[in-house]
Parts: structure tokens; sequence; C-alpha cells
């Protein structure tokens, strides 16, 4: 190795060869090479993502890359977002700020998921990183148009400001006024979850006016109709915009002045927002139709016939995410048609408009899907939701589509069978993963034995995000999926009947994982204290609202558990519902 | 720090960073089989270790969880506790098991989840953004901004009639079995980390009330080590009591925020009105709130002068 060494290149050479690798993956390889690889390497790493804000602290982060620019952090687990993590359950982005701000002065990017972030970590954002450029908070809470006043004031060359679906708490609309009148470095803003009075137009509008390298563009709701116009005249060169409300009573001038400022955005290639849509608006938008590559559509509520008109002068699209409505109409129709004249698609998002319904839905069935599946060869991704599904649809679309990497499909009733058969749906989804060789993720639903499971385990060879919902049988199903599946990182199961026997047997797998969730199902409380103890490279967390998990009998199942790999140890700032079995805790106390 | 170390100080370094590596990088090196810790788990549940089963059946016989009744599978739905016929009849008797066990809170919801048709939380699976989307734009559309549209486009109106029918039902759900959440945020004075309630969840002022006091009222012993102790001390200290928070016998009161804005004390309206009112919760200290609602200052003269008698 030494002798290696001398004719290996300088610092300077490698350290240059070093900055075209960006994705993490090859970066942690070059650093296992040597250690003055690793040296190198880790003096000259930009760019930090962390899947899940608890596996290290911010000072080991620190300690080993010194020299980060930007930052990504997850928080939450995913099935936060369905109201299954109770409020408090953590995620705090305080102390990772407070610990950049002293060690990070030219940090420019921080990009948060499900995460909690107060006005207190806004302003110190705002006042430690002279050259902050991004900030993108995903789907996060627990601010308030304070701290977003404050990022705007300081924030001398943003360049990127995204609060996708994050919930903020409305103080006063006039934060936007607080960008300074030099500020015009702006490309992305993103404030389509902000409420009604958050935003004061005018002070947007000038913010449009001077910032001409503006691409990205969401509004949120109170922006009406009758003000996109203003805007996209301001901002011809958009190539994303998000429209806020598209309602209002029809107007000849109104929209004659909308189809001519939709028009003049020649870049113009994805679109979003259309809440409350007035389908009399919808023809403005067909001079740009030709160039859309995505259409978001799915908080419209338009019928299909609408739909239908729209989606066909756009034979572009790639990616095409909509709302199917109760109709008297069906659905299934309306995807025929996209499937005949949207040949690129490579993206499809279904959503419910009635998920609670009594009647079933009968507008749209397994039929639309497979009408896609057969018109559109390119489908990569898809998430479904629709109440009937068969074995024999799913291995069509399974056949049809060989190139999935995203298969998500959620029958709304738990537990239905093949509508045809009355079988379990083991081998329509036993298709998907044997035909879909690149399957990354994938959700199941309806009814399932322990087969699908095994399907899964012998052909999810790259599978690395499962997520189960009233499935299965026993612990065998478990045990198939976390020892066949190689690729798995996030594993998220609810309501199954899978116990301690598969989860101790694979307690190594859950090293190799990123986290594991299981709620209502049947792991008891001594086996989490086992996993606990055996396992002190694993924090593992029982989360109960009710009362303390050692106040029952050992053999008892919890109602949640959550089990992620991490080397910074059991973390401190546990709500009172939230146990962690960390033995070296329980000594503590 | 150029070369040198030993090699057993690079080992240790590699295993480290292969450690950071892992839990920096968004996907995973190749998984290492060095730590299989099979049967050292195994063992204390009586040795058992998995095998796979061939259609046959002559191996082992996998155990599951109609080997071991006193697992008992307690969840929220129905539908896991019968999820196969061949589990339910150990899931009845380990229910019925779980009867005689007194004074634990979980059995008794358990026994009713089984019996009644229950709610489930968080199906399907729509992000609470997307649903709260939905909810407000069912109330704009039956409010105004719709009323001109309608008149003058009757074509329209009928079927932007239609549509709201079926939006509307993320309100109102027709299925008991499926329905939507409606969570509110609770603070309490004096605790720095607030809560969530789902409204729906509750039919009552008094399953409400119940709710939110095991929420923050209890006196759970401090069984967590972790976690913030000095929160949860404060609390034990504030909290000595059983409380009851809608009888003004407390030191404490349930408030919300209506859709005006306004502080009002819990209790006064039917409940399905509160529902479509309320906005947030807190709960108060019985001192602040006498500004807040007459009515309760009288009722405590009331209890002070019925005592008097």
């Amino acid at each position: 190795m030494q002798k290696e060494m001398a004719y290996s290149f300088p610092d300077e050479v490698l350290k240059h060869v070093f900055s075209f690798i960006q994705s993490d993956k090859d970066r942690n390889a070059v650093s296992l090479v040597c250690k003055s690889w690793y040296e190198i390497e880790r003096w000259c790493r930009r760019k930090v993502f962390i899947g899940n804000c608890y596996a290290v602290s911010p000072r080991m982060v620190i300690r080993r890359f010194p020299e980060v620019r930007s930052i990504e952090l997850k928080g939450k687990p995913h099935f936060a977002d369905f109201n299954l993590v109770p409020d408090g359950w953590g995620g705090y982005v305080l102390q990772w700020i407070a610990e950049m701000a002293g060690a990070y002065p030219w940090l420019g990017e921080i990009r948060l998921k499900r995460m909690v972030v107060t006005d207190e970590s806004l302003e110190l954002i705002a006042k430690s990183f002279k050259n902050f450029k991004v900030l993108v908070l995903f789907s996060c809470e627990g601010f308030s148009t304070d701290g977003l006043a404050a990022i705007a004031a300081s924030c001398k060359n943003l360049r990127e400001l995204d609060l996708r679906e994050s919930e903020v708490d409305d103080l006063s609309g006039h934060w936007l006024a607080q960008f300074p009148e030099t500020c015009t470095s702006l490309v992305s803003l993103n404030i389509s979850c902000l409420g009604s009075d958050e935003v004061s137009f005018s002070a947007l509008e000038r913010l449009v006016d001077r910032c001409p390298n503006l691409r990205s563009l969401q509004l949120n709701r109170a922006v009406t109709l009758d003000k996109i116009a203003n805007i996209l005249r301001r901002a011809p060169q958009l190539v994303d915009f998000g429209t806020g409300n598209y309602a209002a009573e029809l107007q000849p001038d109104v929209f004659s002045n909308l189809a001519g400022a939709f028009s003049s955005c020649k870049e113009l290639k994805s679109l979003s927002g259309f809440w409350d849509v007035v389908p009399a608006y919808l023809p403005a938008l067909y001079s740009i139709c030709p160039r859309l590559t995505s259409l978001n559509l799915s908080y419209a509520t338009i019928q299909s016939p609408d739909l239908i008109k729209l989606v066909s002068h756009c034979p572009r699209l790639q990616r095409l995410l909509f709302l199917i409505q109760v109709l008297d109409y069906v659905e299934d129709s309306g995807l025929e048609e996209l499937a005949s004249s949207c040949k690129d698609l490579q993206e499809l998002r279904v959503f419910p408009s009635d998920p609670f319904g009594v009647e079933p839905n009968v507008s749209l069935t397994e039929q639309g899907l497979v009408a896609v599946s057969l018109g559109c060869p390119k489908l990569q991704s898809v998430l479904y939701f629709c109440r009937r599904m068969s074995n024999a649809a799913l291995v069509t679309i399974a056949q049809n589509c060989p190139n999935l990497t995203r298969f998500r499909l959620c029958i709304i009733e738990p537990k239905t069978p093949d509508y045809l058969t009355l079988e379990p749906l083991d081998a329509g989804f036993g298709a998907i993963v044997e035909h879909c060789k690149d399957l990354r993720r994938l959700s199941l639903s309806g009814l399932l034995t322990d087969h699908v499971f095994e399907y899964i385990g012998t052909y999810g060879k790259k599978l690395e995000m499962l997520s189960v919902a009233f499935a299965g049988d026993s612990d065998l199903g478990l045990h198939h999926v976390l020892s066949g599946c190689e690729s798995l990182r996030k594993l998220e199961i609810r309501d199954c009947p899978f116990g301690d026997k598969a989860l101790l047997a694979n307690a190594a797998k859950l090293e190799t994982m990123r986290s594991l969730w299981m709620s209502s199902c049947a792991v008891s409380f001594g086996a989490c204290k086992l996993l606990g103890q055996k396992m002190p490279k694993l924090n593992v967390e029982v989360i109960d609202e009710t009362e303390p998990p050692d106040s029952r009998p050992e053999s008892y199942p919890v109602d949640k558990l959550y089990i992620y790999r991490s080397v910074a140890g059991p973390r401190f700032d546990m709500p009172p519902f939230v146990w962690s079995m960390d033995e070296a805790v329980k000594i503590l106390h | 720090m150029q070369g040198g170390g030993g090699g057993s100080e690079s080992g240790s370094m590699s295993t480290v960073s292969r450690e950071d590596n892992m839990v920096m990088s968004s996907e995973d090196s190749s998984c290492s089989d060095e730590s299989e810790l099979e049967l050292g788990l195994g063992l204390s549940l009586g040795g058992f270790k998995m095998h796979q089963v061939s259609r046959g059946g002559h191996y082992a016989r996998i155990l599951t969880a109609k080997d071991f009744p006193s697992v008992i599978s307690a969840s929220s739905s129905p539908s896991s506790s019968s999820s196969s016929s061949s589990s339910s009849s150990s899931s009845s008797s380990s229910l019925s098991r779980a009867n005689v066990t007194a004074g634990t809170k979980r059995t008794a919801d358990s026994v009713a989840a089984a019996n009644s048709s229950s709610q489930v939380v968080g199906w399907p699976p729509i992000r609470a953004y997307r649903m709260n989307s939905m909810v407000n734009q069912a109330k704009n559309q039956a409010t105004e901004g719709f009323n001109s549209t309608m008149e003058n486009h009757k074509s329209e109106t009928s079927t932007v009639e239609k549509g709201t029918t079926g939006i509307s039902s993320y309100q109102n759900s027709g299925n008991a079995k499926l329905r939507k959440s409606l969570f509110v945020k609770v603070n309490m004075d004096g605790i720095p980390i607030g809560r969530k309630v789902d409204m729906n969840a509750h039919e009552s002022y008094e399953k409400l009330a119940k709710t939110l006091e095991d929420m923050f009222l209890k006196t759970t012993p401090n069984v967590n080590p972790a976690g913030s102790r000095a929160l949860k001390l404060g609390m034990m200290n504030k909290l000595t009591r059983s409380s009851k928070l809608l009888d003004g016998s407390s030191d404490f009161v349930l408030t919300y925020e209506d859709k005006e804005g306004d502080w009002m004390l819990v209790g006064d309206v039917p409940w399905k009105v509160f529902l479509s009112s309320v906005k947030r919760l807190r709960i108060m200290r019985t001192s602040e709130a006498t500004g807040l609602a007459p009515r309760l200052h009288e009722r405590n003269c009331q209890r002070q002068r019925s005592k008097h008698i």
C-alpha cells in the first residue's frame, strides 16, 4: 500500500478529480479506498444528505465534513403524513442550525423534509449565513410568517424559497415586502401552502418584476384568477407556474387577457395549482398545452370531459397528476383518452375525490390503469387510488410496464379481494415485482396473504421502500421481506399480524436499513426491550400515548414502534409518549 | 494526516466511516453479514428459528400468532384482530382473557374497537395537506364566490354542484369505518409542547375532555428515562389531582378559538355546531379565563353558594 501511494496523485489533483463526483454513494466509496482519500474527500465534500436527522448528530457531521455548503435533512417518519405520528414526536431542526451557524459560515443551502422549524430557527438562519441561497421546507411545520420575514429581510442573495406543503402560522401578510429592493436573485418561489391572508399581492408583483431569473413560481390560493395575468406578464420567462385560485365569473376581457398572458410565456412547461377551477377558463391554457411536460390538476375539481379536452391538447405530457371526480361519466374512458394521446407519460397519479363515501365510486376502476399501462410504454411511476382490482389487471399492467420504478396502489377499502375471483391479490402484486426488475418503491393494498411477501422477498431485489397495511397472516410474511429484499431501506407497516419472531430473527437486517415503522401490529414490549438491548446501533423507540408500555405485561404488544439505525445513540428530545429501549439510557434512570 | 497509522487504526477508521457513510448517504453500501445475531435473540423466546416452509409442509412449522394466544392483536381497527379466519378464534379467546385483566384502559378500548364500527386513522393514505385543501375547497364552493357564477351559467352550475357533492364528503362521511380526521391544535398553559387531537374521533364533549385529560393531566409515573425530564417533572408538579375540564372544578378550563377568532368556553353549543366552528383548543388556567365566559364564573359562584347552604 505504501509503495502504491508513492505513485499516486498529489492532493490537489485528487481534490479536483473528486469535485466531479457528486453522488453520495460514489463519494462514500471514494472515502473507503484508503486513509488519505478519506481525508481529502472529507475536506472537499460540499453537500451532505441525511435521511434521518437522528441517525447522526450535528457535531459528528461537522467534525467529519468541515466545509459543507449544502445540507439536506429529513425528520419524521413517512407515516407522519397520515397522522400516525403524534404531534410533538420530534424532528426539531434548531440544534442543527445552531451548531452549523458556528461551523459553516458559508452554508448556502438548507433543505428540510418533515421537520419542525421554528421562527427562532429561521431567524438564526437569516443572521448566521451570509451567503444563504436556498431554503426548501417540504412538509414542515412550527413556523410563522415572522420567521419568513426574517429570511426575506436578511438573505440578500436568496435564490430559492420553497415552502411546499408546509404548515405556516399566518400572523401578517407583509413578510413578502421584507425582501429588499436590492434583491433580484430569486429563481424559485413556492408559497402555495400559505393561507388566505398571508401574502401582500403588490409586494409579490414588485418582487416578480425585479427578479429576471425567476423560473419557478407557485402562488397561493389567495391570488385570484384575474391577477394571474399581471404576474405572468411580469415573468414571461417562467418555466414552472402554479396558479392560485382558478375561479372567477366568466368575463371575455379577463379571459382574453389571461389567454394572452399564458401564450406570452414561451418557456412554460409545467403547471399546477388550479384550486376551485371554473372549466370555462381552461381554454386559456390551450396555447401552452403543446409544450407542457408536467400538469398537476390534483386539486382541480374539474370533471372528466373538461379534463379530457385539456389533456388532449398536451401530447408531450410526461407527468400528470389529477383528481378523479365522482361523476356520471365513466372515468376509465378519460384515462383511455389519456393513454391514446400522451405517449410520453412517465408518471401518473390519480387521487380520490370521495375517499370516505359509502357508495363505491364506479366511475374509476382498474381498467383505467390498465389502459394507461397499455398506451404509455414509458410509464415509470404510478400512484393510483381505486375501489376494485383484479389479479388479471395487475398481471397485465406488470407485463405492459416492465420499467416501473415506483408502484403505489391504494384500494380504498382495506382487505378488498380480487373482485372477479374473490381471491387475494398476491399473484397480481407478485407479477409486479417479478416483471418490474427495477422497482424501487412499492405500496400494497387489498386482501393479501403471506404469499405476496414471498414474491416480494424473492423478486424485489432492488426494492428500497415498502409500505404495507392490513396484509399478511403471520410472521413469515415479515420474514420473507426482511430476509429477501437486499436493497431495502425503509419499511413501514400498519395493522398487520407481524410479531416478535421475524423481527428478532432478522435483527441484523435492521442495521442495514434506514428505518422500520410498525404500528398496530403484534410486536411485544419484551421483544422491543430485547432488540434495544442487543442492538446498540439501533434506536428502538416505542410510541404510546395512552400509558407507559411497562405498566402492562411484557407480552403485551406495543402500539407503535419506530426503529432506526444511528451512530449518535438515543435521542434526548423525546416527548413523554415516546420510550427508548436503549439499555444505557435505562441504566441512567 | 497523510499515511501513517497501523493496520488496526485504519481498520477501525474504515469501520467508522462505513457507518457514517451509511447514515449520511441516500443509498446503502453493501450490507455486511458479520453481525448475524440470530439465535441469541431467538433463544430467549424458546429457541425458535425461522425456517422456510415448503408448500408440502414437511419442514418445521412456523409458529404464528395463533400459537401464542397471549399475544393480543390489540389495534384500533377490527379488521386486523380478525385478519384471517384461523386466527379469529384465538384472538377472541385472547380478548376474553384480556377482559379478565383488570384496570388496563387499552383492554377496554380493544374490546370496544372489535365490537363497534371503529374508525381507522390515516386510511386511506392521503396526506393531511391534501385533505385540508379539499375541505377548504368544499367550504369555499358552498359559501360566497360561486353564487354569481351559478346564476350566470346554468349549465356550469349543474356540473359544479355535482362536483361539490363529491368534495363535501371529505367533511362528513357516511362510512363509519373510514372517516376523515379533523385535527386541531391543543395547547395547555405552562406546557411548551402542544398536541393535536382528532375532533372527529370523539362524539361528545365528555369524550373529548377525557382524551385531553389523558393527554395533558394524567399523572404518569416517570418511566421514560430519556426525554425532557424537566418538562415531565414540571407537568407532574402542576397536576397532582384528577381534574375535570368541563365542570369548572379544576384549575384549568377548556376553551376554543372559533372561526371568527374569538375565544369561547367549550361546551355551550351543540357538539356538531362546535365541530364546524372550532379552529383550535386551549387549556387555560381558570384564573385567566374569568373575562372569557361569565357563565363559568357564575357556575363557580353557584357551587360555592350551594356549598354554603
